[in-house]
């Protein structure tokens, strides 16, 4: 094994409100090797699209970010910005959640495409478009060439979110972020979008972090997965074992919020019952200790810490861990 | 795209119509008798009576105004009973000062407004955009004609830079001419900036707030392209509207600028025709600066067109 691309350390991300400050991640670490593929899960407000904007360096101007985010050999957090600039687009890349707001509705496609491989690589004019026309068939766009000279309303979401991956893999980044990259899209296109990044990754070589709050994502595309929940850590494996056999009770209880298409009808889903706690107001103990139905009074007393059991690389924060699959579903 | 074009042609007929209308009820309203004018107190009750009936003024009032309307169509917009000039002469004698007032005002209101709102949102809250935020404020409660003031006082009598009053046209002497209108054009300036900057700034202040700006940011792009190219196009839809309402008010001059500055505009036509109870001017002069207006709203509307594409593929 290599030395890490990227390395998470402690990261804390606070934000003012007018309730008090907000921690949206609380002392993250996390580590992802060139070409491998971590997923982030949790539910909405956890912190994991915070958590990859301190990635990227784009939190909002009041957020306090601490801790230290290492890429390819340096601190993200205390780069100049001159230099983070050069660094994002070629070696870190980002595709958002929605495709409908993340392309700028004025400018063509062409140009969206070309201004980022001209401000990256020497290229002039002519090879710029080259290239954005072997991108945009790539990630199986067609009539690429025409497309160029076309705006984003002129195509769909699904069509949208193809040529804001192919900008994100113009300049071959060594670290692909994709935040919720199919949440607002139809579910017929969300596999063939997470196929193509799936690909993309594979052909290219590239580290991808896969943010998303559906387990059945990352199921067989990553090689990691880390649950997030109130901005922490809850458990982290490597994929199959975590689906082998997860220790959180919030992992499970994720993943038995998942509809099951052999279901009855009718079915009640397994929601998880209560609220994320607010995170103005950290709680003392297990910030999922209120709505885990295994908690004790050692969990409201106590935080636990992300350790690790039997494996090593299968980390949790739990003082009661389920032990055995049987506890899936419900 | 034509189509459009065609649909913003065809709503501008019924304002033009509402236009006339009103310009031509304004100047029917007010009151005094139009014979009694020409001819002065010292008028016989008979000849005022035959001048009113050669004149068409016993007719009903919408008699009157097709009347009116088919000779404004055909081009004919009246004489003035004082002059003799036609309304299109006096017009096209006038209109080159209020035009190229109008030119230099607004580049000016551009020149300092546009800058001045791009700094301020990309560092908003911050002291610079505090500053020019007050600034902008202090400005937009100043009359123009204590900037006037102001100006002639600090550049023509202090420092003697330039001219306080006066006119030559831009033919005769170019560079004089421009000199000439230099002040009056930073005066007018001066109050439009204002208003360019402040609606520029909470639009570039929203734009940057979107998702498109932080991929922007994420692709590396340099903070000027991310700022000129990325934002301040999505941004300048207000401020074309806000620029074109402006220049369709000093289409029609200004009344206190030009007096001030002693420029024979449209304004100083307008004042004379209003002291001289010249109703043919004045009813002639409101009708063509408001078409001037409507043309301007009907280029910003393609102005539109052409700075968003969906507004031009009929999308928003």
């Amino acid at each position: 094994m290599s030395a890490p691309l990227l390395t998470i350390a402690d990261v804390t991300v606070e934000l003012p409100t007018p309730r008090g400050n907000l921690r949206a991640v609380d002392h993250v670490d996390l580590s992802l090797e060139a070409g491998r593929t971590l997923g982030i899960v949790g539910e909405s407000g956890c912190g994991k699209t915070m958590l990859s904007r301190a990635v990227l360096q784009l939190l909002p101007k009041k957020a306090k970010l601490t801790g230290r985010v290492m890429f390819d050999g340096q601190d993200l957090v205390r780069l100049a910005p001159e230099s983070l600039r050069r660094l994002r687009g070629r070696d870190l890349a980002v595709v958002f959640q929605d495709p409908m707001t993340s392309l700028n509705p004025v400018l063509t496609i062409g140009t969206q495409l070309m201004e980022t491989i001209q401000e990256h690589l020497e290229l002039d004019a002519p090879e710029a478009r080259k290239r954005s026309i072997e991108l945009l068939a790539a990630v199986g766009i067609p009539a690429p060439e025409q497309r160029l000279g076309q705006y984003p309303h002129q195509c769909s979401g699904g069509m949208r979110q193809r040529i804001a991956i192919a900008i994100a893999l113009s300049c071959e980044p060594k670290l692909l972020i994709a935040d919720e990259p199919t949440t607002a899209l139809d579910v017929t296109i969300q596999a063939q979008i997470l196929d193509l990044l799936a690909r993309e990754q594979r052909r290219r070589h590239m580290a991808m972090i896969i943010i998303t709050h559906d387990l059945g994502v990352v199921a067989g595309r990553a090689d990691e997965v880390a649950v997030m929940y109130a901005g922490r850590v809850a458990e982290r494996a490597p994929t199959s074992a975590l689906f082998k056999r997860m220790h959180m009770p919030y992992t499970e209880a994720l993943l038995a919020a998942i509809p099951k298409l052999d279901a009855a009808p009718h079915t009640p889903l397994p929601a998880i019952s209560g609220r994320p706690p607010d995170p103005t107001r950290p709680l003392r103990g297990c910030s999922f200790a209120p709505r885990c139905r295994y908690a004790t009074g050692r969990c409201r007393e106590a935080k636990p810490a992300l350790t690790s059991a039997e494996m090593p690389d299968h980390l949790y924060a739990c003082f009661h861990p389920i032990q055995m699959a049987e506890g899936v579903g419900a | 795209m034509l189509n459009f074009v065609v649909r913003r042609l065809l709503a501008m007929l019924p304002v033009l119509l509402a236009v006339s209308l009103l310009t031509f009820l304004i100047a029917s309203l007010l009151p005094g008798d139009l014979a009694l004018v020409i001819l002065g107190d010292q008028a016989t009750p008979e000849n005022v009576a035959a001048l009113r009936r050669d004149m068409g003024l016993d007719q009903p009032l919408w008699w009157r105004y097709l009347n009116w309307l088919g000779q404004v169509l055909q081009g004919d917009f009246g004489r003035s009973f004082r002059t003799g000039q036609t309304v299109l002469q006096a017009v096209a004698e006038r209109i080159p000062v209020s035009l190229q007032l109008m030119l230099m005002a607004e580049f000016l209101g551009l020149l300092i407004g546009v800058p001045v709102a791009i700094a301020c949102a990309a560092r908003a809250g911050g002291a610079f955009d505090r500053f020019m935020t007050g600034s902008a404020f202090a400005m937009l409660s100043m009359p123009s004609f204590l900037v006037a003031i102001l100006l002639i006082f600090l550049f023509a009598v202090e420092l003697h830079w330039l001219p306080a009053t006066g006119y030559v046209p831009f033919t005769e002497a170019p560079l004089s001419n421009l000199r000439f209108f230099v002040l009056p054009a930073l005066t007018l300036a001066l109050a439009e900036w204002p208003g360019i900057m402040r609606v520029l700034r909470s639009d570039m202040i929203a734009t940057l707030q979107e998702d498109y700006i932080a991929l922007a940011k994420a692709k590396g792009l340099k903070p000027a392209r991310i700022l000129f190219v990325h934002a301040l196009k999505p941004s300048s839809l207000t401020l074309v509207t806000v620029t074109g309402i402006n220049i369709g008010r000093l289409l029609g001059g200004t009344l206190i600028v030009e007096s001030i500055f002693a420029l024979p505009g449209i304004g100083r036509l307008l004042v004379g025709a209003i002291y001289t109870r010249d109703l043919v001017i004045l009813q002639g002069v409101v009708l063509l600066v408001a078409c001037g207006f409507v043309i301007v709203n009907f280029i910003v509307d393609m102005l539109y067109a052409v700075l968003d594409p969906r507004i031009r593929h009929g999308h928003a």
